[in-house]
């Protein structure tokens, strides 16, 4: 058999957990409420084969419960992750082309974003906002750009006075040009990788702030919720209810982290020389 | 002056390395093939050739510390016997020692002293060196970044002393220096040498190479296309054998720095035959089909090309 | 020095005014959560105590009285615990910096420990052992793994206690200090278990660039053997990094604490935090808000300081 290429190998890996991670996400939308709904008859049910990861105090299916829960995290980690890297990346640039006064603001709000624990920001964001599902959604897209806007400035100064962008400014090519050809390819590689590796941050903090109880009621399937809930109930020995959802989480957020290193070695092979 | 016992000999030395080219393909780089080089007791031989033709390796694999991902071939004898890794191990920093290119060579937050010292060396030693080379008893506290270039270039020496060192494998220790630090630098090998040493010197100054030098060895692309006298140096292109020694002799500055067109090729496209061939002016298609022209004796040096006379 | 504590101070001042303004901004009535949502007292009685508040008045004023009473040091009172916040923070806050102690320097020494190990063994199975336990554990999220920890070996083994700093029921004076630890350690171990990738990882990093310099390859070139390179060049070289590193951490360490104070019920300040977003209570919210900026900010600082003081470039001046 053909050995495989190593650079085939990492597509291919890449592209199995974007699958993974997708079907969740749909599998988790299309899901019947019933599915995770409470089953009075089944309650407190250790794993079998008919609910394999057991049933909680209300018998609801808690395999159902953790895709559902899992879903919303993907989804919700997604777009918040999103909208931070999209914020970041607009900062960043701005921060480094302009330079000056609004430079130094930027990295003035950076800094004290950074300085404020992230948990800590989380509360105080989602305090501000009502504490509803609104709050975490915000809390958790508003506390992570101060890094990767850090990164995206620093590629762009960087970039912005290596030799050959000053060597193709004397060249005479207009500082679009400039920034369209020589800029813009560098700095789109470590804005993907960035966006990437915000998704696992994202979903780790969401499951923690409505662990703590902000955010969702408690009815709905969330990481944080399920595990909060099995915290109630931890007396009564359903390992289950801790186990499965969380172990799940870890696989979940291992996979995005995996995804990212791949994604980086496909874009900036000089990292491949580990 | 008189050399003595072979010290070291370096027979068909190649070294190549496993890299990972874009898109994470493998490839071997082979950055020195078939190398011979020979050195005496109370010889300085230089290894002359332009920057960046992989000389530095050269030392690496003398004192065994290549990186891991490097494969090496050929042999190298020392005082008669092969010089295996143990051998490497155990010598290293005591009979055979390395003076490196420049302070970013030694710990930046170790004090002077204690880093010549080293592991193998003592206090007393290491007075007794300083003491040789005109340094002042405070350097010893100093850190390398509070170094001057003259002391800087004394305190590397000074690590070759430590131990009872019989070959000194100097790498390129005169770029940055103003030319009269530079034959002070020169002016220490050669007393190295004189008391009884072998010496080997790795540059791309070539003048000073052949004026301070015993012999010198020519450095293309990985190998070594001549070894002569210094003395053929002196003298001019006509006692050199190889077109390249030729070429390089008449760059020099003083002598009509007369350039050759090309540059030397890159380890990883090397070209079949003769490695100057694409450059030089007497190639014949013999040049080129043989897979690796050998070393042979001519006047008494030693030139790889099949027209030289 | 002068500016970057001038730089510091500013932030300071900035993360105020910002915690500051998101807890007012808040739709959540602080006369509401005082008096309860229970409780019938009249719309004019509500006014009446928002009046007294001072909350009709534009924030940059609210924000002014605050900072003066500050000063001051009045912090207001928290709602949730019916006392001064002041009082709430120092009551806490021994038995937070105790579960952080503990917690930083558990993972800071097995970091180092491991991160040095696999470093050294770069490629070999060790560090292939090391990273990929390290990856895990980054990617757990530190309150499941107390709850793991909880499960065997409370719950399941009982070993430990399931909760609390001492035990239930007992007085204050009759608590003994092996009572204190016993209900400190599945604590401490889950703070400092997400501590641990990222300082091992940091380290082995460090390691990894200090074998691949220059001077460790001349070092060899002298005869020096592995052991003797990381004793001589190693650990001198990763010292500064490694400690800012250490400094650095107090952030997360923090954060950290909130999610293993509500794990194992541990009256600490994350706890107090969680209580006064979760109630409504501003003021407490506020208070821990200031405080955990200020602890980080000393971590930053003294970071800095002992930087400039181990670092001999700058200790000694440098000469060009």
């Amino acid at each position: 058999m053909k050995k495989m290429n190593r650079r085939t190998k990492t597509v291919m890996l890449a592209a199995a957990i974007l699958l993974i991670l997708a079907a969740i996400a749909i599998a988790g939308l299309v899901m019947n409420a019933d599915s995770y709904g409470p089953d009075y008859g089944a309650k407190k049910l250790a794993p079998s084969a008919a609910h394999l990861f057991g049933t909680d105090y209300l018998g609801r299916d808690m395999f159902c419960r953790t895709i559902k829960g899992l879903s919303n995290s993907i989804l919700l980690g997604t777009a918040a992750a999103g909208f931070s890297a999209c914020v970041a990346l607009i900062l960043g640039i701005v921060s480094a082309a302009i330079g000056g006064t609004v430079d130094k603001v930027i990295s003035y709000l950076v800094d004290l974003f950074m300085g404020i624990p992230h948990m800590v920001l989380l509360m105080l964001i989602s305090f501000a906002a009502g504490k509803g599902l609104k709050g975490v959604i915000l809390g958790v897209a508003l506390s992570h750009w101060p890094n990767l806007t850090r990164v995206i400035r620093g590629e762009v100064l960087q970039v912005k006075n290596m030799q050959f962008v000053k060597a193709a400014q004397k060249l005479g090519k207009t500082k679009t040009q400039v920034a369209y050809q020589h800029i813009f390819p560098h700095v789109v590689s470590q804005f993907i990788v960035g966006l990437i590796l915000l998704f696992p941050h994202a979903i780790l903090h969401e499951a923690g702030i409505t662990f703590l109880g902000f955010g969702l009621s408690v009815d709905t399937p969330a990481i944080g919720i399920i595990l909060s809930e099995a915290l109630k109930h931890i007396s009564t020995g359903m390992w289950w209810l801790v186990l499965f959802p969380g172990g799940l989480l870890v696989l979940v957020v291992m996979m995005f982290d995996k995804l990212g290193d791949y994604i980086r070695l496909l874009i900036d092979p000089a990292s491949a020389q580990e | 002056m008189e050399s003595g016992n072979n010290v070291l000999e370096v027979k068909n030395l190649s070294v190549s390395f496993k890299m990972y080219d874009k898109g994470l393909e493998q490839i071997d780089l082979k950055v020195i093939s078939s190398l011979n080089i020979s050195v005496k007791e109370n010889e300085l031989l230089a290894i002359a050739g332009s920057s960046g033709s992989g000389k530095s390796l050269l030392a690496d694999a003398i004192l065994g510390i290549l990186p891991d991902n490097a494969s090496v071939s050929g042999d190298m004898l020392y005082y008669n016997t092969p010089l295996t890794k143990e051998r490497q191990e155990k010598l290293r920093g005591r009979e055979i020692a390395l003076v490196p290119q420049s302070v970013d060579f030694l710990d930046p937050l170790m004090q002077t002293g204690k880093q010549v010292i080293g592991v193998r060396g003592s206090a007393e030693k290491q007075k007794q060196v300083f003491r040789r080379y005109g340094l002042k008893e405070e350097v010893e506290k100093m850190y390398p970044f509070q170094l001057s270039g003259g002391m800087a270039r004394r305190v590397l020496v000074s690590t070759a002393l430590i131990g009872d060192a019989k070959l000194i494998v100097a790498d390129e220790p005169t770029p940055g220096l103003s030319k009269t630090m530079a034959k002070e630098a020169m002016g220490h090998f050669r007393s190295l040498a004189d008391e009884g040493r072998a010496v080997i010197l790795i540059t791309h100054d070539i003048d000073l190479a052949f004026e301070y030098a015993d012999a010198v060895a020519v450095f293309y692309a990985g190998t070594t296309v001549e070894t002569a006298s210094a003395e053929d140096f002196r003298k001019g292109p006509d006692a050199l054998r190889h077109p390249y020694s030729k070429a390089l002799w008449a760059a020099l500055p003083q002598n009509g720095f007369q350039p050759i067109p090309g540059t030397q090729p890159y380890a990883g496209s090397l070209p079949k035959g003769c490695l100057f061939a694409p450059r030089c002016s007497k190639k014949t298609k013999e040049c080129t089909d043989q897979e690796v022209i050998p070393m042979r004796t001519l006047r008494g040096g030693e030139v790889c090309c099949i027209h030289a006379d | 020095m002068g500016s970057t504590l001038l730089r510091m101070i500013l932030l300071l001042f900035g993360v105020s005014a910002i915690s500051f303004m998101l807890v007012i901004s808040s739709p959540i009535d602080p006369v509401e959560a005082f008096v309860g949502s229970e409780s019938n007292i009249s719309k004019e009685q509500k006014e009446i105590v928002a009046e007294y508040w001072g909350l009709d008045q534009p924030p940059l004023q609210r924000y002014l009285t605050w900072l003066k009473n500050l000063f001051h040091g009045d912090m207001g009172d928290s709602i949730a615990y019916k006392k001064p916040v002041t009082q709430v923070l120092a009551e806490r806050f021994a038995t937070s910096c105790v579960l952080m102690l503990t917690a930083w320097l558990i993972s800071g020494a097995l970091g180092f420990v491991l991160g040095i190990l696999a470093g050294i063994c770069s490629g070999k199975w060790p560090d292939k052992i090391i990273k990929t336990f390290c990856f895990v554990l980054s990617s757990t999220p530190a309150f499941w793994m107390g709850l793991l920890l909880l499960v065997i070996f409370a719950v399941n083994l009982g070993w430990f206690p399931v909760g609390f700093a001492v035990p239930v029921g007992k007085s204050a004076a009759d608590v003994t200090i092996g009572e204190r630890i016993h209900h400190l350690i599945l604590p401490a171990l889950t703070l400092s278990i997400t501590g641990v990738a990222n300082i091992a990882l940091h380290t082995r990093q460090k390691i990894i660039d200090v074998m691949k310099s220059r001077y460790v390859l001349f070092a060899k070139a002298r005869g020096e053997n592995t052991w003797q390179i990381l004793k001589r060049h190693g650990l001198r070289n990763i010292a500064i990094p490694a400690i800012t590193l250490q400094f650095a951490s107090f952030s997360e360490l923090f954060g950290g604490s909130v999610l293993a104070e509500q794990v194992f019920s541990y009256p600490g300040l994350g706890n107090a935090a969680t209580v006064a977003g979760i109630k409504g209570d501003a003021p407490l919210l506020l208070g821990v808000a200031l405080f955990s900026v200020l602890f980080v900010f000393v971590g930053n600082l003294t970071a800095n300081i002992l930087y400039g003081v181990i670092n001999p470039q700058i200790r000694e001046g440098t000469e060009s």
